[in-house]
């Protein structure tokens, strides 16, 4: 639902530069970061404000950041590609793809040197799979059995090109090249990437080391919030994935085993609804940084 | 004072820190048991232990984005590139991460990271092993840049840099690790951004960046005998680049020759004049840049001899202003 508000709020012209949406992909981030306890951590990525909703980090902070106003998690410094909360656990994302994998397993370091038993989940797509960074980062992180989980996103789209025509072999089979399991989740469900997660976070958590996890999944919009997303695929294409939608499914399930009425949905719908019409007026409302942020920040 | 090596005091400085602060390691390639592939390490795995001195992949990316990441935790991790070269292989976390986790996260995030590295250049290790552009740096804000000349500076900034905020690539010269100089004993360190005149002089102001601050002093040896006093200056740091302190030269002898081992062009030189041109333009009767010409470092030992900036370059170009 936020990301729908991010789609409108760009064609207003009232969040400039760049912004990916993350629809279609929510079961990842939910999934994920419900298998995360207290103290463990989150590297994400440019399409990372599922991954900041997932973590908890409040609606008005994302919103203003994506606007480039004062109260933005980074102050507006950073934008719609870089969050930071380390109150959320959100160390860091990057907007350079892959660029965040080595940075990931220097948090994992620090964790086992540090002898605790947190774990950090690093999320990525599958164009990052193809980076130099990534072979690099979990080679290191399996030689030194770090307590990392590597999150695939695949969305099946590297901005244009598919998967198939640019990635040899499944994502989740690259693990065993670095000595690693590789597990596979069903990214359009909840549960099943929850799942899976649990069993990687657990690994990471016990010593055992790191662990790639693909997310089979889809991105109902474009790359970005400039593009249709129709230049590559078909609207049928995008149709199919849409049937499959993680949330509608999750929702069903939960009402056909009366876990939950449609009521009680609708409820949490209409809560979530006028939280974010609070954070976007909030936002709205903010004031540009000062000018004399510029340098604050350059040097420590 | 002690006399010790170039290399001596880089390690002296490495265990004195690795002492005083457990956040303090050290990763990188061949830097436990081989000591680094200049022995510059040598020793340090012994004292402190495989946790502590940390051999890696040949993952030049991964040594610099892990170091971040074990920053931004904590950590202050000193981690050694091996030629300066290779630092392309790690343009991604050096350029693009490390230097912007404080400006991007608006300040919620500090990556104390420490790159040590070195050029190669006079060893005759080709075009691939000898490059020297701390200018490239100097154009990426969010990264202090260090360039030692001597033992004593070599210690007193490295241990300057780890115990710092920011991240810092600290750039050695392979050709002076078996030069001695004397140090002060006991602790001390060198403070970021203040160049030292490592010898007064009145008729032309050189300012030299590390192997070549030597051969500037060499170069003044020669004028003197020849009755003209040159200034030499050592920036030490480029990054921050004490240009207050050239300018006082520069308006004291009106005449400003740079020198390294860069290639030319938007090499330090370039920048330092641009400055003093800037601020000082009405003082200035004479510039001259001294650099490796804009071709890649040759192999053929005679070849590098014709490339290489030294001495005499320097004694031509005062000459040269002086006419």
């Amino acid at each position: 639902m936020l990301e729908e508000e991010v789609v409108e709020l760009f064609k207003q012209g009232l969040i400039p530069g760049l912004a990916h949406p993350y629809i279609g992909q929510e079961a990842v981030a939910a999934g994920v970061c419900a298998a995360l306890g207290e103290g463990d951590l989150v590297v994400s990525n440019h399409r990372g404000h599922g991954h900041s909703v997932a973590k908890g980090v409040p609606e008005r902070a994302i919103l203003s950041e994506l606007m480039g106003k004062d109260a933005g998690m980074c102050l507006g410094l950073g934008g719609s590609m870089h969050s930071t909360d380390l109150q959320a656990g959100i160390i860091f994302s990057t907007a350079i793809v892959g660029g965040g994998i080595p940075l990931a397993v220097g948090v994992a370091l620090a964790l086992q040197m540090d002898k605790k038993t947190n774990c950090v989940v690093c999320f990525f797509g599958d164009g990052a799979t193809n980076t130099g960074a990534f072979h690099e980062a979990l080679n290191l992180a399996a030689v030194w059995k770090l307590p990392v989980v590597f999150v695939c996103e695949n969305n099946h789209y590297a901005v244009s090109v598919p998967v198939s025509k640019s990635t040899s072999a499944s994502i989740a089979q690259r693990g065993q090249a670095y000595g690693i399991p590789g597990l596979f989740a069903n990214g359009m469900n909840v549960l099943d990437v929850y799942a899976v997660a649990l069993e990687a976070i657990s690994r990471a958590k016990k010593g055992e080391g790191p662990t790639l996890v693909e997310c089979e999944t889809y991105r109902y919009k474009g790359h970005g919030v400039y593009d249709s997303g129709l230049d590559y695929r078909t609207q049928q294409e995008v149709d199919d994935w849409m049937k499959r939608d993680p949330i509608q499914a999750f929702e069903r399930k939960l009402t056909e085993e009366k876990l939950a009425t449609v009521e009680e949905l609708d409820a949490i719908r209409s809560k979530v609804k006028s939280r974010l019409a609070e954070a976007v007026a909030f936002a709205k409302d903010r004031p540009y940084p000062p000018n004399d942020l510029l340098a604050k920040f350059v040097w420590a | 004072m002690t006399t010790i090596s170039y290399a001596q005091a880089i390690r002296d400085a490495l265990a004195e820190e690795m002492r005083r602060d457990k956040k303090v390691f050290i990763l990188g390639e061949d830097v436990g048991k081989f000591g680094g592939a200049f022995k510059v390490t040598k020793g340090l795995l012994d004292e402190f232990g495989p946790e502590r001195v940390r051999d890696t992949p040949l993952s030049e990316n991964a040594i610099i984005g892990a170091a971040t990441g074990v920053a931004v935790m904590g950590y202050r991790p000193v981690a050694e590139i091996m030629y300066m070269d290779f630092l392309h292989e790690c343009s991604d976390q050096l350029v693009n991460h490390l230097p912007k986790m404080h400006f991007m996260t608006g300040g919620k995030l500090t990556a104390p990271v420490v790159i040590r590295t070195q050029y190669s250049l006079g060893r005759n290790t080709g075009a691939q092993h000898s490059q020297f552009f701390p200018s490239f740096y100097m154009n990426t804000p969010g990264i202090m840049v260090a360039t030692p000349s001597t033992p004593a500076d070599a210690k007193g900034l490295l241990k300057a840099a780890i115990r710092g905020s920011n991240p810092v690539l600290f750039v050695e010269c392979a050709a002076l690790y078996g030069r001695h100089g004397e140090v002060p004993e006991g602790d001390y360190v060198i403070p970021f951004g203040k160049a030292d005149i490592k010898r007064p002089g009145n008729d032309a102001t050189v300012v030299a960046v590390s192997r070549m601050v030597g051969e500037a002093l060499l170069a003044a040896d020669a004028l003197a005998s020849e009755g003209i006093s040159i200034e030499v200056i050592d920036p030490r740091t480029l990054v921050p680049l004490d240009t207050d302190t050239i300018l006082s030269s520069v308006k004291k002898t009106a005449r400003l020759i740079t020198a390294e081992d860069s290639c030319s062009t938007c090499g330090v030189g370039a920048e330092v004049v641009a400055r003093v041109t800037e601020r000082a333009m009405d003082y200035l009767e004479g510039v001259e840049r001294i650099a490796c010409p804009d071709i890649p470092a040759p192999f053929s030992p005679p070849l590098q001899k014709a490339y290489m900036p030294g001495k005499d370059t320097i004694v031509t170009a005062v000459k040269k202003l002086m006419s």
